[in-house]
């Protein structure tokens, strides 16, 4: 079965806070290419019907653009591809 | 103060965790079905669109094709569909702890100690609806009354991402005139028969004497009555409320369609093999014998008799269920799925009351060969020993009788008890009788 075409898994890098929180801090795209996570500026769940998907969904400032980042129930993460559109 | 009481019936479950995550194929016609290869070629659950082309639940993929050629098939992933199941009663958890699965894909939840805080139950419902569309990306309808029938009939009744509220003032002119079989267990057996004493619908039932219903069906004539006029009892269950183990039980789609006796005999001994050294495990015997029995047309029955020597054998369940079968079944079409289930449990170590023709030295001798066996597999693996019979047909016999989708099969409206306050009514009745 073909992949959804804008859900690209990511690595990432995250931290506990001490209250328990996860905190992406940066993420590895596909290219190779890391990238550091300036700021979360929202934590939610939802779903991606965009990508294809659901979870907790970390709005992130990336070198002043904002990117949509799930963490899945399953422990994956992912990027939409293209992230300016909405979830 | 009357019951606050959803239900939440998730559309078209599984075609709708697919479309979620195959957005390639948003608004095109698309069905859940089991693998081709092993067999279990059949739609389990179809998208709204291929519905509308005329694609069904128990459909062969081949008929579905027929159907509908622009459908697309994708194999299950029951592990995923558990999963968003389990993310949903998340949601319905922080409402109430009064969340009762029933299957995989509806709750109910009695909100009424919630009121206070969260508004009325209509508003907890649509709140409930829009956080499960946003989060989960799944749409749900939702049925509010105040008992889990009209709840149930509620949510069936405007479909998808719908809320439907079923009150004392509104009852009878929704539910009242719909077709009995829309109420919950009124199936095919009982329609016909409903038919003939000229009921029609649920307020036929509603507005039926008691009596006739009680004479005609048992004491489930007295739950249908009660059901029908919105006077069941039965509460929302605590969410995980530990249920005791009342049985045990294993069913399996076979990977080809049984044909003969020895087809059955074979995959009835593998679901008791299963079954026994399950009831063996947690010390068990079980004084109930229970088959599930479905033809390649998806019609299925149950039966299930008492056994005077409770059991844990698998050579002696796997025979009253063969029994059980035979009585049963005349062959009118080959079959396609079987369960075997051991029911009216007690402890292993429980005294029993022997019989003069029962060969216990043989029984003992039996259990000790089983216990022989479980050890060999839990070391090595379930293939390390085989009965002679299963290489008969190695292919059918391959099955993995330990699936677990049992875990998925409905529960029964009943399992924690009748608590639909039928029983009051009856003893009423009988009160009255006596009078």
């Amino acid at each position: 079965m073909e992949e959804a075409k804008n859900k690209v898994y990511v690595d990432v890098t995250a931290e506990f806070t001490p209250d328990g929180f996860l905190r992406p801090l940066c993420i590895v795209w596909e290219d190779g290419v890391r990238y550091e996570i300036d700021r979360v500026l929202h934590r939610e769940r939802c779903a991606s019907r965009k990508a294809g998907g659901a979870g907790i969904m970390y709005t992130c400032m990336v070198r002043g653009k904002h990117i949509r980042l799930f963490y899945e129930e399953n422990y994956k993460w992912f990027v939409t591809r293209n992230t300016d559109e909405g979830c | 103060m009357d019951r606050a009481i959803l239900h939440v019936d998730m559309n078209a479950y599984y075609a709708s965790v697919e479309e979620l995550h195959h957005p390639e194929f948003a608004g095109r016609p698309l069905a859940v079905g089991g693998d081709p290869e092993a067999r279990h070629g059949i739609v389990l659950t179809a998208n709204y669109p291929a519905k509308r082309l005329g694609v069904k639940t128990g459909m062969a993929l081949w008929q579905a094709r027929k159907a509908c050629p622009t459908v697309i098939f994708v194999p299950p992933r029951m592990d995923l569909y558990l999963r968003f199941s389990r993310l949903a009663r998340d949601i319905y958890r922080e409402y109430t702890d009064l969340v009762e699965p029933f299957g995989i894909d509806e709750s109910w939840l009695d909100v009424t100690q919630s009121l206070s805080c969260k508004g009325s139950a209509l508003s907890i419902a649509e709140e409930i609806r829009a956080r499960v569309r946003h989060e989960l990306g799944l749409t749900v309808s939702i049925g509010v009354s105040f008992n889990k029938i009209f709840a149930k009939f509620g949510s069936d009744y405007k479909k998808p991402d719908a809320v439907t509220t079923i009150t004392r003032e509104n009852y009878k002119d929704i539910v009242w005139r719909a077709p009995a079989e829309d109420l919950l267990y009124v199936g095919r057996a009982t329609i016909r028969k409903l038919h003939t004493l000229g009921i029609h619908t649920v307020g036929d039932i509603a507005t039926a004497e008691p009596d006739l219903l009680l004479s005609q069906f048992g004491k489930m004539g007295l739950v249908l009555w009660s059901f029908a006029n919105g006077t069941d009892a039965s509460p929302v269950s605590p969410y995980e409320a530990e249920s005791p183990i009342k049985s045990i039980g294993n069913s399996t789609t076979t990977p080809r369609d049984l044909t003969d006796e020895n087809d059955v005999r074979l995959v009835l001994l593998l679901l008791s093999e299963s079954v026994a050294a399950r009831l063996r495990e947690n010390h068990f015997v079980g004084r109930l014998v229970g088959i599930y029995v479905r033809d390649n047309e998806l019609c299925s029955f149950t039966r299930q008799k008492k056994i005077s020597i409770p059991t844990n054998i698998s050579e002696e369940i796997a025979d009253y269920a063969t029994d059980l079968f035979r009585q049963n079944y005349a062959w009118e079409r080959p079959i396609r799925s079987l369960g075997v289930r051991v029911g009216q449990l007690q402890p292993d170590a429980y005294c029993y009351q022997m019989d003069l023709f029962t060969d216990e030295v043989l029984r003992e001798k039996q259990l000790k060969v089983d216990i022989a066996v479980d050890g060999l597999r839990n070391r090595f693996g379930h293939d390390c020993i085989l009965r002679g019979r299963m290489y008969f047909d190695r292919y059918l016999s391959g099955l993995d009788a330990k699936a677990e989708d049992h875990m998925v099969h409905p529960h029964s409206y009943f399992e924690a008890g009748n608590r639909t306050g039928s029983e009051e009514l009856l003893f009423h009745m009988k009160q009255e009788d006596d009078v």
